[in-house]
């Protein structure tokens, strides 16, 4: 579960160019809902998503995740829960290091990092059996470097990566909008597959209505740094795609 | 001593700078300058030491630690207070200066009738071969440490710092922590290589260090075009390429040295030198 309360994030405080992108906030999200978060261009929701991973620090209100309040933690120390992936498919991963040292990172995300080996045979094995799932015939190059792939084949490892080790809620800013709408397609597949699978609380960020509509079981309209809309699972499932239109 | 194997031996002793500039440059992507007070603060601490008839290990464990904190002094000005890496690394070295003078008490310290690293192998008589086998052997050892260190998974996600900051944070690395800790590394490295100098050359000076980095940075370079030409990304290979870089740059200025350049060029032409080989893929690109 995480919850948002009163949260407020202000931007050049007192300044002329004061630019309020949150305002009073509130939030209660059960564990294991998919919620897809809408609305237009600086209405708040990629703040929404940066003060929950922990890269921008609230101005005011708290975040609690489970019984753990995370208002002021540092992100690194956030990552024991919370699993990002960024709209740029270039940001999740190291490009320097190989497919199979980024799943190593990813698998100890929760942990620290030791001073032992841990891309041994066994780990390369798993590593194998999760990425064939894929599809994408990259099984058998998990020592080619990251920077080497394409934009849509790095989401997809991105995605893997972040259920790599224990997740409780992922969050996703537009993570197909870089790719073809074929790759996008897939991808988005493979998240709702993930999601599902692993139960995870996951917000979504998008601007393609059709997706909003076809996927998760909550959806959330922002305007202005408020949460306008909100509609649970049987009111999303009722809705028409001329419905989410007509919003904006 | 062969003019050449002098300086073959000379390139091994540089090879730990090496390795330490590779971790500043290469995964920091930070040129740390710090380098240039951190590898005399080794010579110092070392020649010092020495003569005060420390024992071996313990005087090599001072110098790495005074390089390391050197370094993470850097590290700290950089990371928590802002300071542009550059300015940071100028900074330390400028300070380092004076702390070298007053460690060695004046700038210079011979090291006469002294036992160093390279008389303690009763089993070798000649003291040619005895200088090649610690070389090689302490080289090959700081190789094996230094690329295990690299494959754990502390020193993966020290690479992945230098490559995606954004992603190792959000993978649970304090990336500051981590800055400090790879500058102190690397500086700890470079000490090291002072450490062995010294002992080469059989004294410390107080401006040993001069231009210093760009002596690790053209080493770094060359290992690289090195790895061009075998195409392997295997960061053991990395590092014996900038380890054999070390070497080459030393037989290259020897040559330099035995085709007639006056000495007093010497800089001048290991700065000409490195430029060349750092815009050579640039040029290659734009053409």
């Amino acid at each position: 579960m995480i919850e948002l309360r009163h949260i407020s994030k202000t931007f050049n405080r007192n300044t002329p160019n004061e630019v309020k992108a949150l305002r009073d906030v509130n939030l209660k999200i059960d564990s294991s809902r998919f919620v897809v978060i809408i609305g237009s261009n600086g209405s708040g929701k990629s703040s929404l998503l940066n003060a929950i991973a922990g890269s921008i620090d609230v101005t005011e209100g708290k975040i609690v995740v489970d019984d753990h309040e995370i208002t002021h933690l540092e992100e690194y120390q956030r990552s024991k829960w919370i699993a990002r992936i960024f709209q740029n498919p270039l940001m999740g991963t190291a490009p320097g290091l190989s497919i199979l040292e980024n799943f190593r990172l990813a698998s100890v995300r929760t942990q620290s990092k030791k001073f032992s080996i841990g891309t041994n045979e066994k780990f390369r094995k798993k590593i194998r059996d999760k990425i064939s799932l894929l599809n994408l015939g990259l099984e058998n190059k998990v020592d080619q470097l990251m920077g080497t792939l394409s934009g849509g084949q790095r989401q997809a490892l991105t995605l893997l990566m972040a259920v790599m080790d224990e997740t409780k809620v992922l969050l996703m800013d537009e993570p197909a909008a870089a790719l073809d709408p074929k790759t996008a397609e897939l991808l988005m597949n493979l998240a709702d597959k993930i999601i599902r699978e692993f139960h995870l609380t996951a917000f979504l960020i998008t601007h393609q209505l059709k997706d909003a509509l076809a996927y998760g079981d909550r959806l959330i309209l922002m305007q202005e740094g408020m949460v306008t809309k909100d509609l649970g699972q049987s009111e999303k499932a009722a809705l028409q795609l001329n419905d989410i239109f007509n919003w904006f | 001593m062969n003019f050449y194997l002098s300086a073959i031996l000379l390139g091994l002793g540089f090879a730990s700078l090496a390795l330490g500039i590779f971790i500043s440059m290469r995964i920091f992507n930070i040129p740390d300058i710090t380098t240039d007070g951190s590898f005399t603060l080794g010579g110092a601490v070392t020649a010092v030491l020495l003569s005060d008839h420390t024992s071996l290990p313990l005087v090599l464990l001072v110098a790495f630690l005074c390089g390391a904190l050197a370094g993470s002094i850097t590290g700290i000005i950089h990371t928590k207070l802002k300071v542009n890496a550059l300015l940071a690394g100028i900074l330390v070295m400028t300070a380092l200066y004076s702390i070298n003078l007053s460690i060695m008490g004046r700038s210079n310290i011979p090291l006469i009738n002294i036992d160093t690293i390279f008389n303690r192998l009763p089993f070798i008589s000649d003291s040619i071969s005895q200088e090649i086998f610690i070389l090689l052997s302490f080289s090959l050892l700081l190789w094996l440490i230094v690329s295990w260190l690299l494959k754990t998974d502390f020193g993966l996600a020290m690479r992945a710092t230098g490559n995606n900051e954004n992603m190792i944070r959000a993978l649970g690395v304090n990336t500051d922590r981590m800055k400090i800790l790879g500058i102190a590394l690397a500086n700890g490295l470079i000490a090291m290589s002072g450490f062995l100098i010294t002992q080469i050359q059989g004294f410390a000076d107080i401006n040993m260090g001069i231009g210093i980095v760009i002596l690790g940075l053209g080493s770094v370079m060359i290992g690289e075009i090195f790895l061009k030409m075998i195409r392997v990304h295997k960061i053991g290979w990395h590092l014996l390429g900038v380890i054999a870089g070390s070497i080459v740059f030393r037989l290259i200025l020897a040559f330099a040295l035995s085709i007639g350049i006056d000495a007093l060029y010497l800089k001048l032409v290991v700065a000409v030198f490195v430029l060349i080989v750092v815009s050579i893929p640039n040029l290659k690109r734009a053409s």
